[in-house]
């Protein structure tokens, strides 16, 4: 009787112990899950949020091209027709892209087209210059309202002033839907044009350049600086005080906030010895010391891993300790070292505080072709952009991110395949 | 000038190179002994006396030469009476008229003037350069060539100096500290100067607007950073709340229950996840996380603004799971297999087992994974910029606006840098205590985590 009792206590309890066990293993589990959840979540938001930037809206425009208006004859140089006068070509054509349109209506019809329809008149015009007196149907930017009213991203539905086009704006949008004169194309602007306070005419070529250049900085500060300073403290260091003290300062120095290495650039490069402002070389400069520490200890790690075998074999048949450590430990780690500043790397590409503390934030609408020219950032630009008020940057900023993360993926799988391909395991 | 002085510098380095190479062979058969060392550490000490010099050279040019000549064009200025100039403003304009004759079209004389000063100093200055480089690289090479003698040891010299330049290498980390630590405190003094420090740390007031000219009715600028310091903590707790379950609840399920595949999987995307640059995660609690967090806290009766410290917190959190997860999972995988299956011997199972055995055991380590996520959290940047807002609220609801120490470094950083106002100097204050906190927070924290370590070892 007892001890039947004492047995379904026994039972109960264990069914209650695993049940706990159970749902113990579940709560890592979800927790687990939720955080890949996020990563899905992350991704498809930007995903959804930037894939309609890689399109552009164009609208197709009949142009005269009268030499009367342009102020050309047919034997005009090139340098002539450079100096056209192709804003009133332009002019001409807005006001007679509707019949019959009024004063206030012209205006209204204005705004449907980007800042850069004169521009592209102009191209058209260069590389065609026998269209002199013509009339050309050409397809041209529209204007980032038009653009993203018709991908969906702006409303229609919101009272008249809180759009930013009109009702009459909204019939004439229709109305070229209608009529086929409007489609969407690929937004070859996005990859060759650098910032523009215009959403439709800005790109990420200015900003890919700047982090290009930037990295360029970075790697050829900070490689041989830390390849250096890993060799020294794994295979020369004498085991004293100094050497604790830069060891403990390097491991330290790795989890030092990247704003406060902006501090530093701006505090001291830039202030004390006078380097230029908002360029790759200070940007570069800065974030090399920030990823230094993170080199040095991958760089150790592949140093350390080169077994001591290695560097005894060659100290035997005579070599000296730097002989040795530079002909046969260093070659042999390379690889791993590689890999380490690679990965130092990535995390450069995705630093923004600092840069922004050297002013790599300025509004810089050319793309930059050197390290001492102003320029921006990708992770910068992301800033930008998402601050802007512009509804059409919002686009732009999610596919930037899409651009610098595509670049980061690269950057890792070279990485990854240099640790497979070289890494010898011992 | 930057590409041909590299030219200049590489054929120094090439024929440095040779031309030690060929004079010690010939040195040594004129004498009729064998040098010491290999003809290569001859031609490597030739060129090392030749290169060496040469950039440093090189880079006190490049750095100092823009300033020692825009000090000489301004102070050379003819300033016409009456007229006032900006000196920052007028350099800019010198610069932009000597670089691009176009734009001198209307502008004064004495700014052409300037202007044609300018570039003939440049020009000085470049051919001046060129010379001297040219000059140090073959003093460089004469002086070495005289050791050039087989009886020289030119492969212990050379050693010697790698050990130099190994040690060189070592020290710019120590250097970086330095000129941080000397930066921050020296911009901090200015700043303390014209702000009392009590006032910094423990007034409730920031109020950074002060009148930027004399006679300007604007309220003095109060600087108290007490609800800059509780915006942070706020946004840290946030953040802790989400991170420190999820990151230590994925840590055990990959150490203890996961199965090998799994943890393949599993281990790179959480490392995606920590790869993802933090103005990223700003765009995410910015697009989706914010209007989330403001429509939940209007369904709950609750007045949430756009930005608030909780959706920064939530993304925040979000980003330091892989750091807590990766750190405690290293932890939890070195407390020795011996506690494990003693705990599992006597008939406990495995959530007993890591409740009670494991996580006391791997407390202290867990603790430290604690601090570093918590340093990072308060030194984290972009996404606080992004999300959280501007303006200093001293409050406790997460709703609200909060503003943190990084924000307001890069609020007084963005705008006109002028060294002189307290506004801009205050941004060295706040990254002194920035600088401190994480600093110490890390140190306590590897401490920790190093001597967990020694008591499994």
């Amino acid at each position: 009787m007892n001890n039947s009792v004492a047995k379904e206590k026994i039972v109960s309890l264990r069914k209650k112990r695993s049940l706990e066990d159970m749902r113990f293993k579940y709560y890592g589990f979800t927790a687990m899950c939720l955080s890949l959840a996020v990563l899905v979540f992350l991704l498809y938001t930007i995903f959804s949020k930037g894939y309609t930037a890689f399109q552009k809206t164009i609208v197709l425009l009949e142009v005269d091209y009268n030499q009367e208006v342009l102020k050309l004859t047919s034997d005009s140089s090139d340098e002539e027709m450079e100096k056209g006068k192709f804003f009133r070509v332009k002019k001409q054509a807005i006001e007679n892209f509707f019949p019959d349109l009024s004063k206030s209506d012209i205006k209204l019809v204005k705004k449907l087209f980007s800042i850069n329809v004169d521009n592209e008149i102009k191209d058209y015009f260069l590389d065609n210059p026998e269209v002199i007196n013509t009339k050309q149907q050409i397809w041209v930017t529209a204007h980032s309202d038009v653009d993203q009213l018709l991908k969906g991203n702006s409303r229609r539905d919101v009272p008249e002033d809180r759009r930013k086009l009109n009702d009459i704006q909204l019939s004439y949008v229709d109305q070229l839907v209608e009529e086929n004169r409007v489609k969407q194309v690929f937004n070859n602007f996005f990859f060759t044009k650098a910032d523009s306070r215009h959403p439709e005419i800005a790109g990420v070529a200015g900003s890919f350049m700047g982090s290009l250049f930037t990295l360029f900085t970075v790697f050829i500060l900070s490689f041989p600086v830390a390849i250096g300073a890993s060799v020294y403290l794994e295979e020369f260091a004498p085991k004293n005080r100094i050497t604790e003290l830069i060891e403990v300062n390097i491991s330290n120095l790795a989890a030092v906030p990247s704003i406060v290495f902006g501090l530093l650039g701006l505090g001291v490069l830039l202030n004390v010895f006078g380097l230029p402002r908002s360029t790759p070389l200070v940007g570069g400069s800065v974030l090399a010391l920030m990823t230094l520490p993170t080199i040095i200890i991958a760089c150790r790690a592949s140093l350390k891993a080169v077994p001591p075998s290695i560097k005894e074999g060659a100290l035997a048949v005579g070599a000296t300790k730097t002989q040795a450590v530079f002909h046969h430990v260093v070659p042999l780690a390379l690889p791993g070292t590689l890999t380490g500043t690679i990965i130092g790397l990535a995390q450069a590409l995705g630093e923004t505080a600092p840069l922004i503390m050297i002013g790599m934030i300025a509004f810089i609408p050319n793309i930059p072709t050197g390290l001492t020219e102003p320029s921006a950032a990708l992770p910068v630009q992301i800033y930008l952009w998402v601050e802007s008020a512009e509804r059409g940057f919002q686009e732009k900023s999610a596919a930037a991110i899409m651009v610098i993360l595509i670049f980061l993926f690269m950057m890792n799988a070279i990485a990854v395949f240099l640790r497979n391909r070289f890494e010898r395991k011992w | 000038m930057f590409f041909w002085s590299l030219v200049l510098i590489a054929v120094g380095i090439f024929s440095s190179f040779i031309y030690g190479r060929s004079r010690i062979k010939l040195n040594s058969k004129k004498q009729g002994t064998k040098s010491k060392s290999l003809p290569n550490y001859y031609a490597q000490y030739v060129l090392m006396w030749c290169l060496f010099p040469a950039l440093i050279v090189y880079f006190s040019w490049a750095i100092f030469q823009e300033q020692i000549i825009q000090n000489i064009v301004i102070s050379n200025f003819e300033y016409i009476e009456g007229a006032v100039y900006n000196e920052g403003l007028l350099l800019a304009e010198i610069r932009n008229v000597a670089n691009n004759p176009s734009f001198a079209d209307g502008k004064s004389i004495e700014i052409i003037n300037a202007a044609s000063h300018y570039s003939s100093l440049r020009q000085i200055s470049q051919i001046s350069f060129y010379t001297s480089i040219i000059i140090i690289m073959l003093l460089g090479a004469l002086y070495a060539s005289q050791k050039l003698k087989p009886e020289f040891h030119a492969q212990h010299t050379i050693e010697k100096y790698i050990q130099y330049i190994l040690i060189f290498c070592s020290s710019v980390a120590i250097f970086t500290t330095i000129g941080i630590v000397f930066s921050l405190i020296f911009e901090s003094l200015r700043f303390f100067a014209e702000v009392s420090i009590f006032e910094f740390l423990f007034s409730t007031e920031w109020y950074p607007f002060i009148p930027i000219r004399e006679g300007q009715t604007a309220a003095e600028g109060s600087f108290g950073a007490v609800p800059i310091f509780a915006g942070t903590f706020l946004v840290m707790v946030v953040a802790m709340c989400v991170a420190a379950p999820l990151g230590l609840l994925t840590a055990i399920y990959l150490a203890e229950y996961a199965s090998q595949r799994v943890r393949k999987i599993v281990k790179p995307l959480l490392e995606i996840l920590a790869g993802i640059p933090t103005i990223v995660y700003g765009f995410f609690a910015f697009v989706s996380v914010a209007p989330f967090v403001k429509a939940f806290g209007q369904s709950i009766g609750i007045d949430a603004s756009p930005t608030s410290a909780l959706a920064a917190g939530m993304v925040m959190g979000v980003m330091i799971i892989p750091f807590i997860s990766s750190l405690s999972d290293d932890v939890i995988n070195s407390v020795p297999q011996s506690l494990r299956e003693a705990s599992l011997g006597i008939g406990a199972n495995k959530a007993e087992t890591i409740k009670k055995v494991i996580l006391p055991a791997a407390l202290p380590g867990i603790v430290g994974a604690f601090l570093l996520a918590i340093s990072r959290a308060i030194g984290e940047t972009m996404i606080v910029v992004v999300a959280a807002g501007t303006a200093p609220n001293l409050t406790g609801n997460p709703f609200e606006n909060v503003t943190t120490v990084t924000v307001q470094i890069v609020v007084a950083l963005i705008g006109d840098q002028e060294f002189d106002n307290p506004r801009t100097l205050s941004a060295f204050a706040l990254g002194l205590v920035l600088f401190v906190i994480t600093l110490f927070l890390n140190i306590i924290a590897l401490q920790i985590v190093k001597r967990y370590r020694e008591r499994y070892e």
